[in-house]
């Protein structure tokens, strides 16, 4: 264990600005591409289920001669 | 047997093997990540000269080694869409560029933030660095130039052309430590001689590496799915995926 307390940890030796700089900003952006990537791919799903649902011709009542 | 190298070229069922294995590195990245992190932070010992802020290095040179590594992958999958036509390719040529794009910001963020109490300087027109920066510049032409072009064929080709020439970047940056008297330390990590670092500190580098790699696989999967589906939602095998659900 390198760390004495959590104010230790945080103070990194006293590169804490440069360290949590790097990793922070690592973490935060690819968690960023990771929703917008999400976002994007919800979209063209739902671009594609309404052009399906417009394409298709309504539905008839169907005759089967029995009714 | 004979193998079928073309098997998953085909549009529907690279979207379905996509779709099984991009959750599945995504959650390798995330297990590797937090693995790598606690090596990182609580396994791997103080550095004798750097203190505490060597620990920079277990983000920093995953993300540098992937910055140039996407990018010769880019240059694969260009050189197999341009000779074999086969789309497929050239949608995963595509969609490893933003990330690469990231990495490669990251890799000169990461080396402001590690340079600046280290040499004392944010950035300095050093050959690693600046080739590195190249390579950001390369990454973002490669966005630019799909974007003005409004034919997806041309597009491609052109996008493809790019990547190849451009690659002749990769190999400056990996040697620029060796040709050129730089500020940059030497390579960390070289099969020809003994590690130069604690091996907790090397395997855990190593392990946000498989992290970066796992994260990339499954990032560029999942976008190259999406990118299918703008290219090709018109056909029935894309509309066929949303059949299910369309009420």
């Amino acid at each position: 264990m390198n760390w004495d307390s959590v104010s230790a940890f945080l103070h990194m030796g006293g590169y804490g600005l440069y360290v949590w700089g790097s990793f922070g900003v690592t973490l935060l952006l690819l968690a960023l591409e990771t929703a917008l990537l999400s976002r994007r791919a919800r979209r063209v799903a739902d671009e594609i289920r309404q052009q399906t649902k417009a394409a298709r011709p309504p539905l008839k009542p169907r005759h089967t001669g029995q009714d | 047997m004979k193998i079928n190298w073309f098997y998953f070229s085909s549009p529907p069922r690279f979207y379905a093997l996509a779709g099984r294995l991009s959750p599945l590195f995504f959650a390798l990245a995330l297990l590797l990540t937090t693995l790598g992190l606690y090596l990182g932070f609580f396994v791997a010992p103080t550095d004798f000269q750097q203190g505490e802020g060597y620990r920079i290095i277990f983000v920093h040179v995953p993300v540098s080694w992937m910055s140039m590594f996407i990018y010769l992958v880019i240059a694969f999958w260009s050189a197999m869409g341009l000779v074999m036509k086969t789309r497929i390719s050239m949608v995963m040529a595509q969609a490893l560029v933003p990330t690469g794009a990231l990495f490669t910001f990251l890799s000169l963020w990461t080396g402001a933030l590690w340079g600046k109490p280290m040499w004392g300087a944010w950035w300095v027109w050093d050959a690693r660095l600046t080739s590195e920066l190249i390579l950001l510049f390369l990454y973002l032409a490669l966005m630019a130039l799909r974007a003005a072009i409004d034919d997806e064929r041309r597009a491609d080709r052109a996008c493809a052309l790019f990547a190849l020439v451009g690659v002749v970047n990769v190999p400056v940056i990996y040697f620029s430590v060796k040709w050129w008297n730089t500020l940059h330390q030497g390579a960390s990590v070289s099969l020809t001689r003994a590690p130069s670092m604690a091996s907790t500190m090397l395997f855990g580098m190593l392990v946000m590496a498989l992290a970066a790699w796992a994260y990339t696989i499954a990032t560029s999967l999942k976008r190259a799915r999406t990118l299918l589906l703008e290219r090709e939602g018109d056909s029935e095998w894309a509309r066929r995926q949303f059949a299910g659900d369309a009420r």
